[in-house]
């Protein structure tokens, strides 16, 4: 495999190092917080690699327009998929932060080593 | 009007919308009796459903009447129609039995909140189980994630904190390996329908992003489904959520995601991918195996008798994961009625279990000491339970070990092997569940002095239905078993 074909893979180089990014984050990190960022990480790295693959050479956005045709369109459904998932992602960001906070509250700190002291 | 080709719909629907309804009933037992209603009647569609499917029916229904492959496409077949049966009737015996409970347990103000997490952790279950779209399944995963985090943490027990952020983490990483997964197939394939997708992969020429989805998902639904060795989440969540949740969990939860990985591997890259079935049952045997004998011989050494119960699971999934990893008939048949029996066994179990703890403020075996004198229905019930998770013959447990060790003789070399790693387990099985029984019945009481009660009469009324359930099954067990072997006809394709 030459340079020319490794940087055409060059958006899924991305994702695979942001998906590890985020991966190492959760698993190394022992603050509760910085563990969610590290998921927020790696969940964005599977927004990039659907984002990537309804992109269509030359595709412009899906909308049809009158007296134009031949188009090439990029294909819309993973963009809609993803928004979906964009919205899962952030709906469990937010109850990990808010048990983070239950979790701040009950123990009066977010160091999970400490936590597993205190009990 | 004719309801019936609607009930796979309704399925999702009823608990959905009564989920927000449920949050404006603020006096006080309402919204028990609402969600309960609501339990109920998802329980009688999916016992029609059953029934129908019992009898050769397959349910199909295209969402807002966009046809499959184009729009979201619900199915109910033989496996479906069983999980579903064991979901809802999960979630509405816990319901039914729950008040007491839940009124120690969580303040009466926030309990309509309860109860509205509960159907929405209802809804997203059975959405799975219905779902035929592969994109579906992953949101509908995530609904039942997030209200199951919300129940879990619910309760008085600070651990159950720590214990749930960890589940949290944990579910997310696996959800979203799950995505990635179905994100290769759906850029090889260009589907997501999962009939469409298994036409369609025998025609893709580079296999590679297949093999890697298949390595995704497989290991995404594993973590969610608390495969050994990818537990850990397991023993603390349940512990310490409060008792009627670990009830409706234990019963259910691991189960649909198991549910899933089956249907994924076998619907979609069995009979498409080379040489899949060998990677599939190399790859989870050994797991298996192992979950088997190591979360046994935790739970004969663990203290606290919720733990002890919630390692058992892990060796439980094993037992399903073996059948399934089998990849025959008599495996799967095996695999899908124990998925049905364990649920009974273990529902059973937690709920006498909600009874102790009634009284019982710290739930660790050294306290229960004597408790039988006290509470002698509940530690009979406990007992019927435990025999039927053991094995014993009479008992639901029983069958699909039975049909398990049968499937196992077909292995060939490794028959035997396979034989004694079950028969084994099941004397750690023994073990575990005599160590409860005799620190009921056997053992003096901690504190002599105090006297409590039986278990209040609602959840005792509950947890003997589903003690003679267990009995029930084990002597009738016709209708489970032919479920269940339609089941893996279906799965193996013998029949479309």
């Amino acid at each position: 495999m030459n340079l020319l074909e490794l940087l055409g893979y060059f958006n899924y180089w991305v994702f695979a190092i942001v998906l590890t990014v985020g991966l190492y984050t959760v698993i190394a990190k022992v603050n509760l917080v910085k563990k969610l960022i590290g998921l927020s990480i790696f969940q964005s790295a599977v927004f990039l690699m659907y984002i990537t693959m309804d992109k269509v050479e030359g595709g412009t956005a899906p909308i049809i327009q009158k007296g134009v045709e031949n188009q090439v369109f990029s294909n819309p459904l993973p963009q809609v998929l993803i928004l979906t998932a964009i919205v899962v992602g952030v709906s469990t960001l937010s109850l990990g932060l808010a048990i983070v906070v239950r979790i701040y509250e009950a123990y009066g700190t977010i160091e999970e080593n400490e936590i597993l002291d205190a009990d | 009007m004719d309801l019936t080709p609607h009930l796979p719909a309704l399925q999702v629907i009823v608990p959905m919308l009564f989920s927000p309804l449920v949050l404006l009933l603020k006096p006080r037992g309402l919204a028990w009796a609402g969600a309960t209603a609501v339990a109920l009647l998802s329980f009688a569609i999916a016992l029609n459903m059953a029934i129908a499917v019992a009898d050769g029916a397959h349910f199909k229904y295209d969402m807002g009447g966009w046809e499959a492959p184009y729009g979201i496409e619900l199915s109910v077949g033989a496996f479906s129609a069983l999980l579903l049966l064991i979901v809802t009737g999960a979630a509405a015996a816990a319901l039914l039995a729950s008040r007491p409970s839940v009124d120690r347990q969580i303040e009466l103000e926030r309990q309509p909140l309860f109860y509205s997490a509960w159907l929405l952790a209802l809804a997203g279950l059975v959405g799975i189980v219905v779902s035929a779209d592969a994109f579906n399944i992953f949101v509908f995963m995530e609904i039942s994630s997030l209200a199951s985090y919300v129940l879990i943490a619910g309760g008085p027990d600070r651990r159950a904190l720590p214990a749930v952020f960890k589940y949290l983490i944990m579910g997310t990483i696996g959800a979203t390996f799950y995505l990635i997964g179905v994100g290769l197939v759906y850029m090889m394939t260009g589907t997501l329908n999962l009939a469409d997708m298994a036409a369609r992969i025998g025609g893709v020429t580079d296999i590679n992003p297949l093999l890697v989805a298949a390595g995704f998902i497989t290991i995404g639904l594993a973590l969610k489904a608390a495969v050994f060795p990818l537990h850990v989440w397991v023993p603390n969540a349940y512990a310490h959520a409060p008792h009627m949740v670990t009830v409706f969990l234990a019963a259910c939860a691991t189960k649909v995601a198991i549910y899933v990985l089956i249907r994924f591997d076998f619907w979609v890259f069995q009979a498409n991918l080379e040489q899949h079935a060998l990677q599939f049952s190399l790859f989870l045997m050994p797991l298996a195996l192992l979950g088997i004998l190591v979360a046994s011989a935790v739970a004969v050494f663990e203290g606290h008798i919720k733990r002890l119960l919630a390692m058992s699971s892990v060796a439980q999934i094993g037992y399903i994961v073996l059948g399934a990893s089998f990849v025959t008939e008599s495996g799967l048949t095996a695999a899908s009625s124990h998925m049905f029996n364990h649920a009974l066994a273990k529902g059973g179990l937690f709920l006498a279990i909600a009874g102790l703890g009634y009284h019982y403020r710290d739930l660790s075996l050294a306290q229960l000491a004597g408790a039988a004198r006290n509470m002698p229905w509940t530690a009979a019930a406990m007992v019927i339970c435990g025999f039927s998770l053991i094995g014993i013959p009479g008992t639901a447990g029983f069958i699909s070990k039975w049909l398990l060790i049968n499937a196992a003789l077909d292995e060939g070399r490794l028959a035997w092997v396979l034989v004694a790693i079950i028969l084994v387990s099941s004397l750690m099985a023994l073990a575990y569940v005599w160590r409860i029984i005799e620190t009921l019945y056997f053992k003096t009481p901690v504190d002599e002095e105090a006297v409590h009660g039986e278990a209040p009469l609602q959840l005792l009324l509950v947890t003997w239905l589903v003690a003679i359930a267990n009995i029930f099954f084990g002597l009738f067990p016709q209708f489970p078993l032919a479920l269940s072997s339609a089941a893996a006809q279906l799965l193996l394709r013998q029949t479309l």
